[in-house]
């Protein structure tokens, strides 16, 4: 069993989760402001402070010997590496000796509003949406 | 000679083996959902119509799902603390109040994703909702191996048996949690 876990009261553990709880509904009203810098800040910024709070006051990966940290760290430097090597073909429209004609075709309908994602009719939580309408540029074109 | 298992105490690597086992798991796990949300980032970047199909889904249900599971994460911490002082019954309540969040939490995905399902956000529907259902049905499924498991914990926690478990399904439950609060901007908030 733990050998940590009696340093802290069950009122810590409160704290916490209601400080978890504020940092939420920050997450959830700052994106609201429709200001991008804000949206970015609030809504990714404070996930990575609620993840932080979590991983050190309920997981107590802190107490953990250093290797843990450094194994966890490792995969987290994976990811980045993953997005560093696949991100410059995903995210271009074309590069040496390769070109995607749908995804430039379907980039030129949606930038001049032949086409939109948003549900055009219903309530707002997007009745009508998703039957196509944009979806065959985007499709082939994401998922070349 | 003893009887017990030299595996239960062994401390080889500074921990219990039971810890670290799960910290390896987590390890693994995050490469899983770090693929599947590097991959979601890129797309989401790189295609603006993408901004579109994500203002489709609704804030308030992952925002009570955020909730849930927070929540949830306080109870297993707490049912922690509750092993730590060799009480046993009252871990086990805790876990299976943990064990409610987690149903809270699935009951509320299934009647979401029944709604966007039979408005057409399939996830055939476009590469979009191949990522959100992927993304969120990965998740789902270990919240429903976590419930399981927590379940045969807080069983052998109520007989005061095999305490040390409940630590270790906590930390597994936690991660989900942490998932989730990734999950949460990246799907419901970001528009």
């Amino acid at each position: 069993m733990s050998d940590h876990a009696e340093e802290h009261g069950d009122s810590h553990y409160i704290k916490i989760y209601f400080v978890l709880l504020a940092l939420l509904v920050v997450s959830f009203v700052g994106p609201e402001a429709g200001i991008q810098w804000l949206t970015l800040f609030t809504a990714f910024g404070i996930a990575v402070v609620k993840a932080y709070l979590v991983a050190v006051h309920f997981m107590h990966i802190n107490l953990t010997p250093r290797y843990v940290i450094y194994t966890v760290v490792t995969c987290l430097i994976f990811m980045l590496l993953f997005f560093a090597g696949a991100a410059p073909d995903v995210m271009k429209d074309s590069g040496t000796n390769w070109v995607k004609p749908a995804w430039i075709e379907a980039e030129r309908a949606y930038a001049a509003g032949e086409v939109s994602g948003v549900a055009s009719h219903g309530d707002d939580h997007g009745e009508g949406h998703g039957e196509g309408h944009a979806e065959e540029g985007h499709g082939d074109a994401s998922g070349h | 000679m003893s009887a017990t298992p030299i595996a239960t105490t062994r401390s080889a690597a500074g921990m219990p083996t039971a810890r670290l086992a799960v910290w390896w798991i987590i390890a693994s796990e995050i490469v899983i959902f770090g693929g599947v949300l590097g991959s979601y980032i890129m797309h989401r970047l790189a295609h603006g119509i993408w901004a579109d199909y994500a203002a489709n889904t609704n804030p308030w249900i992952g925002l009570f799902n955020t909730f849930v599971l927070l929540t949830s994460s306080l109870a297993a911490v707490l049912a922690h603390q509750a092993a730590e002082r060799g009480d046993g019954q009252r871990a086990a309540n805790l876990l299976y109040a943990t064990c409610g969040g987690g149903l809270i939490f699935l009951c509320v995905k299934a009647y979401e994703w029944s709604y966007e399902i039979s408005h057409g956000m399939t996830i055939t529907a476009n590469t979009f909702w191949s990522f959100y259902y992927t993304a969120a049905g990965i998740h789902a499924l270990h919240v429903i191996a976590g419930m399981v498991l927590m379940l045969f914990t807080a069983a052998w926690a109520k007989k005061n048996e095999k305490l040390h478990r409940v630590e270790i399904i906590g930390i597994y439950w936690h991660f989900v949690d942490v998932v989730w609060i990734f999950l949460f901007p990246l799907l419901y908030i970001a528009k």
